[in-house]
């Protein structure tokens, strides 16, 4: 499996962001896509999502499921953690699990390795910042997904939090699953580095 | 299948919670119907030859003013993005998505309907007529309604601009609505005819509300 991009050019508000951009990742590989604020880090990972139209360029997965599009085997983890704050902590993950489909392992396991399993029946609209990252992050483990689109995926944790990051991420990559993520501190695990947009 | 009903059920569920849509509906319906005798005075007969179209007028506004959430709620929290994302098809997540706002608000405005209906002297039949047309006719304003939803999210505008897009959209399940339940009570048009033109119009937006709010929402993909 290999995610490839060509000559990607990227248009948003009709600012040029970036133009000729190539990258290449393949299955058991992480990218940490870095460059400055406003270099288009976000905007990559919005374009690999199929959240944005690219304005030239291509980006295709070989090797993945042929059935489904590029999108269908992502799993999106942005700045908004669409978690429903009326809803218990384990009903929103119940619904993105019922929702998104596939693949899927048990729900509750999914929060205990993630450590919040001690509060499922709090409405997540009590969350504090870091918890509501945690829970994001059991979607990802819940839902069985090829590639992870992580957008500043540390954002929030604490130490331990990281460590527990860490080790997800390992586990994915290990399992032939495939890391795209912007980030400006280092990720933690051995990846390559993709720059955009000159030095930070 | 399990994914769009994952979808309603989870819809209907925040909905029906508090700070949810449906009750704010339903009270505004409520409230635009109570005050209406008050505002027209005492006189029975024309609070009965007016109570069809304060019903429907009051159902349309309640329907309107909670659609505005429809999108706007998912598209803050970044549900929309892993929405679109999905592989369910955007069009049946915005019908499904439709239907569960119909189911949570708009259903419940039918069955306050009897309850209005003595405060506007109308009869059992007429009450009945009323919620008859209002049962058929609603899901056009929400199907009608989720477009202009759609273009909210996409053009950033909220509200005000809902209302201007939708409300020309809704003016024919109105003439209708109000056409039938008028046929009830004071003739001399038949039912049938106003009342099979408001299912029709139910059904076109059954079909095209889908597929023009999931255009909209992947044209403003950002």
């Amino acid at each position: 499996m290999q995610l490839s991009g060509s000559a990607i050019r990227c248009v948003r508000g009709g600012r040029e962001i970036f133009a000729g951009l190539d990258f290449h990742a393949s299955a058991g590989e992480a990218l940490a896509v870095v460059g400055r604020n406003g270099s288009g880090k976000t905007s990559l990972l919005r374009l690999i999502a199929g959240l944005l139209v690219p304005a030239g360029g291509t980006i295709a997965l070989d090797g993945g499921d042929a059935e489904l599009t590029l999108p269908e085997q992502c799993h999106y983890l942005g700045h908004r953690d669409a978690l429903k704050p009326a809803l218990s902590v384990a009903e929103n993950l119940s619904f993105w699990a019922d929702f998104l489909g596939g693949e899927r392992s048990d729900a509750g396991e999914s929060l205990a390795t993630v450590g919040i399993d001690h509060a499922t029946d709090l409405p997540a609209g009590f969350l504090s910042a870091g918890q509501r990252r945690r829970l994001s992050l059991a979607r990802l483990l819940t839902v069985r997904r090829p590639v992870w689109l992580l957008d500043e995926p540390t954002t929030a944790l604490d130490t331990a939090g990281q460590d527990m990051f860490c080790s997800l991420m390992r586990d994915h990559l290990a399992r032939g699953g495939l890391i795209v993520a912007a980030t400006h501190a280092p990720l933690g695990i051995d990846s390559r580095e993709l720059r955009i947009g000159g030095a930070a | 299948m399990t994914a769009l009903s994952a979808l309603i059920r989870r819809d209907i569920r925040i909905a029906l919670r508090v700070g949810g849509g449906a009750l704010i509906g339903v009270l505004f319906f409520l409230t635009v119907v109570v005050l209406m005798p008050f505002a027209v005075g005492p006189d029975l007969a024309l609070l009965s030859r007016l109570g069809p179209a304060i019903l429907w007028l009051g159902a349309l506004l309640a329907s309107l003013l909670t659609l505005d959430r429809l999108f706007m709620a998912d598209h803050d929290d970044g549900s929309l993005d892993l929405i679109t994302m999905s592989r369910t098809p955007l069009e049946l997540s915005c019908a499904a998505k439709a239907l569960a706002h119909w189911l949570a608000s708009g259903l419940p405005l039918i069955v306050a309907t009897p309850v209005l209906g003595l405060l506007l002297n109308l009869d059992m039949v007429a009450t009945g007529a009323v919620a008859l047309t209002l049962l058929a006719g609603t899901p056009a304003l929400t199907f009608t309604g989720m477009i202009g939803a759609a273009l909210a999210v996409t053009l950033h505008r909220g509200g005000l601009l809902m209302a201007v897009l939708v409300l020309p959209l809704s003016i024919p399940v109105l003439i209708f609505g109000v056409a039938a339940s008028q046929a009830v009570i004071v003739g001399p048009l038949t039912f049938g005819a106003p009342f099979s033109i408001l299912c029709a119009l139910s059904l076109v937006s059954l079909v095209i509300g889908p597929f023009a709010a999931a255009a909209s929402l992947r044209h403003g993909l950002d």
